[in-house]
């Protein structure tokens, strides 16, 4: 178990830096997918194999199958990297600094927290998120499926040219 | 550790993979006498009797031709893409309760690789990977033709997952469970779910279709407008890959609509003939294939009798016909459970 978390976390690091680091967005999307891959194997070792399968569905079945359709429509075979200016790019690397201090300021002084509810391992079951979503978060659920109605909606109004 | 499972386990994983591999296989030969049959022909019949090693000659010829990898192609992914397309159609296998279980010296030996808890979830996720097989492939040839056949496979099978999905929905209502090895337990005694969700198993036949990409939506390779589609530059055994893909596709997806829908390994009067409980085992089993090559003969009978549909035909059928239908479906199931019984 150990070994598999660690050999998984491993792949998921590597992959995000390839990310970030790969000019070529299809490679990038391609590094993404893993990436998600990997994450669907963490959630299987917490034993939230409903999690880890909608996981798969959702991100790297639909929402990476989308990025990847768009940029093969697009032919981003190389990613155009506008020139930046010298002034821009120290402003960048100040910026970047400061960030990653206050990031250092934030973990030095992290303390541990104990989560209000204490893990179970059927958590991440059918079973379990179902109870969950339906009695406890009943209201919040159903509120975020009439944003997605609005979503799409709106997105029907932006594809037609005359409603 | 259960030393005994795990090596049986392992052995169990070779069978289904050689199986599924030699059903696949003969799937091609089959195509090709259905073919013959319905257009008053003779089909393969030179190879070996009746023809029967065809599949075998056409195995060695994808692997003596020369490999091509184009130019202009980039080399990894035109790799990839293919190789997806068939580790992820193998996958597929794992969740299918290809029997009951057999005892064997008071040891009982499940005839299902793993019966996962989300086994349907875990079906629909490996089949959305499988997309990315055909989508890369098609990109990395570096031709119109094949990236028209990606961009038709990405949209065609994102449109009918989600009815495919709905129609599951509506299963799912009345079976309560995701796992397929209790699905397939319920429908015992002619308990099929097809006369339960005769609407649901319509959507999820026609969607099982689109997902396979056989006729009449196989518009991602349609050969009058696109050459061949998004396999267009691929010679040699990846091309064999591809279509070998599609073949296993096409059984595992007959084994899934024979498990969701007809009662997986379960057959009629079992229990009025009082056999042992091993014999009834083997006997499902066989009788489970016999159902699945049923349904393979369905995939090829419909190939060569329907036209093929036309893009626009086909995004209307998808978004207009039958994701309204299957919404319907899980309305209508779920007030039915409403009022007769809670389960």
């Amino acid at each position: 178990m150990v070994f598999l978390f660690y050999m998984l976390s491993a792949i998921m690091i590597i992959s995000a830096l390839l990310i970030v680091f790969n000019r070529n967005p299809i490679n990038n999307v391609i590094f993404l997918i893993v990436c998600f891959i990997a994450m669907a194997g963490h959630y299987i070792l917490l034993n939230a194999q409903f999690l880890a399968v909608v996981h798969i569905i959702v991100y790297t079945g639909a929402i990476m199958v989308l990025f990847l359709f768009v940029i093969m429509l697009l032919n981003l075979n190389k990613a155009i990297i506008p020139h930046k200016s010298r002034a821009t790019r120290i402003l960048a690397v100040i910026t970047g600094g400061i960030f990653f201090l206050v990031l250092l300021a934030a973990t030095r002084q992290t303390i541990e927290i104990h989560p209000r509810y204490p893990f179970t391992s059927d958590i991440g079951l059918v079973k379990e998120v179902g109870q969950t979503l339906f009695h406890e978060f009943l209201l919040p659920f159903e509120m975020s499926s009439a944003l997605f109605i609005a979503a799409m909606v709106g997105a029907i109004m932006f594809g037609k040219k005359d409603v | 550790m259960d030393w005994t499972l795990l090596i049986y386990k392992t052995l169990f994983l070779f069978l289904i993979l050689l199986i599924t591999l030699l059903v696949a296989m003969y799937s091609t030969y089959g195509e090709r006498k259905v073919a013959a049959f319905m257009q008053d022909r003779r089909g393969p019949n030179r190879a070996g009797p009746f023809g029967l090693l065809q599949p075998l000659a056409d195995g060695l010829k994808m692997f003596m031709k020369e490999e091509i990898i184009p130019l202009t192609a980039n080399r990894y992914l035109f790799i990839l893409g293919p190789s997806i397309a068939m580790t992820t159609a193998l996958l597929t296998g794992v969740v299918i309760p290809w029997g009951a279980t057999i005892t064997i010296g008071g040891r009982e030996f499940p005839m299902q690789i793993a019966d996962l808890n989300i086994g349907i979830l875990y079906v629909f996720a490996m089949v959305s990977i499988g997309v990315y097989g055909i989508m890369i492939g098609g990109w990395a040839s570096n031709n119109k033709y094949a990236l028209y056949g990606a961009i038709r496979a990405a949209s065609q099978m994102i449109s009918y997952e989600l009815a495919m999905g709905m129609s599951i929905v509506a299963l799912v209502l009345t079976t309560g469970s995701l796992s397929l090895h209790e699905i397939v337990e319920q429908q015992h005694g002619m308990h099929w779910n097809i006369f339960y969700q005769p609407l649901g198993f319509l959507i999820f036949l026609i969607c099982a279709f689109a997902e396979t990409n056989r006729a009449p939506f196989d518009l991602p390779e349609c050969e009058t407008e696109l050459i061949g589609g998004y396999h267009t530059e691929y010679s040699s055994m990846k091309l064999g890959f591809y279509l070998f893909a599609e073949y296993i596709n096409m059984f595992i997806s007959s084994a899934v609509i024979a498990t969701l829908y007809f009662g997986g390994y379960n057959m009629p009067f079992i229990d009025d003939i009082g056999l042992s409980a091993n014999i009834v085992t083997i006997l499902g089993t066989i009788f489970f294939f016999l159902k699945i090559f049923g349904f393979i003969f369905l995939f090829m009978w419909i190939r060569w009798t329907l036209p093929r549909f036309r893009y626009d035909q086909l995004m209307n059928l998808g978004w207009k016909g039958l994701i309204p239908l299957s919404i319907f479906n899980i309305l209508a199931t779920g007030i039915y459970y409403y009022f007769t019984e809670l389960k």
